[in-house]
């Protein structure tokens, strides 16, 4: 297993170890590039996962202290937890769902499909579908996405027949069990899924690809990966020219160390990505690093989504089996006839019961909230996701108040639903209950946003360096061997689940990076 | 399609107990003058056995499940004594809102919170504390500490943990038999 020196000033240092960090980490490893993936979580292994909720929450979630404002009810009902994701070895892909789809050709040029939308930031990105198929493609096959590479799709469960029957029933075409990062039969040494319905909580049989059992250990098998977890990034320092030189990290006892650096990428997440890249403001940066546009930690997206949980008079249960391999694409297009730019898609979801407990209504108490919660055995369900309008106001600032254990500002998120992502959510809601009520359900529950698990644009792409915090490569428009190689990138957030873009960009991202390593650029 | 049994797994030893005692039960109950089912409440070290049982009143009122019997909600409540015993402040603000809760019950129905007969009225007064730091924890704690409770989950027809017994794929994932053909 490699094992770098703190002062080696020829490794790429990465922070994080999700979908974007674990698979720059791997790609750049088997060109043959000496990586440090420094993780703020400890490294939870697959069988360490817990079939429980509240527990596997304790176990992997992101608790840090954030705080937040905003007119979303998140800042209310959740304020210190605005986001629901990983912090352990392997980022989200740890907990994510497995859905991968890819951007619609019009959703890479946000700003000239929609035109103006007053309030919103929108931006086309300086990339286009046809530049991005043939990762895309890669990723795909990396990631074992079902309906794709022949790989057949995850059969339908009984949460899937339900939205089926009704989908069907309304008319919706393109309704089918999703294109999954889930083997559906064995692939990459993974065995195939076992329906086990714990998937948000880590998959105990590694049929669900994450970075934690795929890119990792196959970066790690070349001898040029090293993954630190336990380690806190804290501030990327640079050196009087205005490249970056270190990254200044915490380890699990709280002492700091510098790791010396070639290249620095930064794969937080996007709350802890700009807050990373803010902290480290110096005298040469007072604003923080590659922030002259003023754009690190704007323009925050996080999906318009919601859910609609629906009962019936008979047994649907829900939880059994894939928590979100089901999926209706019809309302995906761009369609203003509707009353709103951008599209959504449907995908089932189940939550067990602790959870439907604390997220159905949160706050919610008396009758009426035991009356749906008795109803759990009779419930199917469905997330709604769609493109919500970049804001320059949504963003993630330094809290001018609360700090972490290390004396550094922590994030603040602020996060206005924009009227289009209220005109989207409104519409959803109705075509969900119908697509429920077309089968029978007796009664169907419009359920608010959970937690952020869709967290994107804060460190935006833009042609321009005005417009934006890096280029087509994730590369700073200030500090050319500074990256970022998360969904903090994404100059908009299209209407589907993110993971798959950010694995195709960071798989081309290393392609560049380490070319223009050999070529002496950086 | 496989349903789930929706017997409760509590046994009538540990429904009299409520937790772990090694006291017998029965004396303790006979002396403190509370009938066979509240000896719960009397292994309690910082809260009143009637702060507790007027607590297990609001958690029901908070979250009605007429299919439940006390036992889960004696269940959930109970931890409140340990915090109260580590922390002043808890045991103020838990004996505060019951002693607050009371005051409004005896203005309004001229009896104790647990003594107003109609759940309904019982509501209205919790509706009047909505808004205090007492509703809000109780109720915040208890959203956790009621559904989970893995005794009480078969009773909503959930099955818990899944992938020691081999996941759902041969456990009925996909054994739904009523929908209209597709």
């Amino acid at each position: 297993m490699a094992k770098f020196d703190l002062n080696d000033d020829g490794v790429v240092v990465i922070v994080g170890s999700g979908a974007g960090g674990g698979t720059l980490g791997n790609e750049l490893a088997q060109k043959g590039v000496k990586v440090v993936i420094l993780e703020a979580g400890p490294r939870v292994e697959l069988q360490d996962f817990i079939n429980n909720e509240w527990e596997s929450f304790t176990q992997l979630a992101w608790t840090d202290m954030r705080t937040t404002s905003g007119t979303w009810r998140v800042a209310k009902d959740f304020a210190n937890l605005p986001a629901w994701i990983v912090k352990s070895v392997g980022g989200s892909t740890v907990h994510w769902a497995g859905a991968s789809l890819r951007f619609d050709e019009h959703e890479f040029r946000g700003k000239s499909t929609y035109g103006s939308v007053p309030g919103a930031n929108l931006l086309d990105w300086p990339i286009t579908l046809a530049e991005m198929e043939p990762w895309y493609a890669k990723a795909e096959d990396k990631m074992g996405v079902t309906r794709t590479n022949n790989i057949p799709g995850l059969p339908g469960n009984n949460n899937f027949k339900v939205m089926e029957a009704g989908a069907r029933k309304l008319g919706y075409k393109e309704v089918h069990t999703g294109r999954m990062a889930i083997n559906s039969e064995p692939r990459d040494s993974r065995g195939s899924c076992q329906q086990i319905g714990f998937c948000f909580q880590g998959c105990k049989s590694g049929a669900k690809w994450s970075t934690l059992y795929t890119e990792i250990p196959k970066g790690e098998a070349t001898g040029n990966l090293e993954v630190r977890p336990g380690s806190m990034a804290l501030q990327i320092e640079h050196d009087a020219s205005g490249k970056v030189v270190a990254v200044l990290y915490a380890d699990g006892a709280g002492n700091m160390h510098r790791q010396k650096a070639r290249v620095v990428a930064v794969a937080g997440n996007s709350i802890e990505s700009p807050r990373l890249l803010l902290n480290s403001a110096s005298s040469t940066f007072p604003d923080g690093l590659a922030n002259s546009s003023g754009q690190v930690g704007r323009n925050y997206m996080r999906h318009m989504t919601g859910s609609v949980y629906a009962v019936f008079d008979k047994s649907v249960h829900m939880y059994r089996g894939t928590t979100m391999a089901g999926i209706i694409r019809d309302e995906a297009r761009h369609d203003p006839s509707r009353g709103f730019m951008g599209g959504y898609e449907m995908e089932t979801l189940s939550l067990g019961l602790p959870f439907m407990a604390a997220f159905l209504n949160p706050g919610a108490w008396g009758r009426p909230f035991t009356a749906a919660m008795e109803g759990y055995p009779r419930m199917a369900g469905m997330w709604l996701v769609g493109e919500d309008m970049p804001q320059e106001t949504n963003r993630i600032t330094l809290d001018p108040k609360a700090k972490d254990k290390f004396g550094l500002p922590v994030a603040s998120v602020h996060y206005d639903d924009h009227p289009n992502d209220v005109a989207m959510r409104n519409h959803a809601y109705k075509q969900g209950a119908a697509v429920y009520e077309a089968v029978g359900a007796t009664v169907t529950y419009p359920t608010t946003p959970y937690p952020s698990t869709h967290n994107l644009g804060t460190n935006r792409m833009s042609a321009k360096a005005k417009d934006g915090v890096v280029n087509k490569f994730g590369q700073t428009h200030d500090i050319k061997n500074l990256f970022v190689s998360d969904g903090s990138q994404f100059t908009t957030g299209a209407a589907c689940n993110p993971t798959l873009t950010i694995v195709a960009l960071a798989t081309r991202q290393a392609d560049h990076i380490a070319g223009a390593m050999q070529r002496k650029e950086i | 399609m496989r349903e789930v049994d929706r017997r409760g797994k509590y046994s009538r030893r540990i429904f009299l107990q409520g937790a772990a005692s090694a006291v017998p039960v029965v004396a303790v109950a006979a002396s403190a003058g509370l009938g066979i089912e509240d000896a719960w409440a009397a292994d309690a070290t910082t809260l009143t056995p009637a702060t507790l049982k007027t607590l297990v009143k609001v958690a029901r009122d908070i979250y009605p499940h007429d299919m439940l019997v006390d036992t889960y909600y004696i269940t959930a409540i109970k931890p409140w004594d340990a915090k109260a015993a580590k922390d002043p402040a808890t045991k103020a603000l838990l004996e505060d809102g019951v002693r607050r809760l009371d005051q409004d019950a005896q203005d309004r129905h001229k009896v104790a919170y647990a003594q107003v007969p109609w759940e309904a009225d019982r509501v209205v007064l919790l509706q009047g504390i909505e808004q205090t730091d007492f509703f809000k924890q109780v109720r915040s704690d208890l959203v956790v500490s009621l559904y989970n409770q893995e005794e009480l989950w078969p009773k909503f027809g959930y099955e818990g943990s899944s992938a020691e017994k081999g996941g759902y794929i041969k456990r009925g994932f996909n054994d739904i038999d009523w929908l209209p053909k597709v």
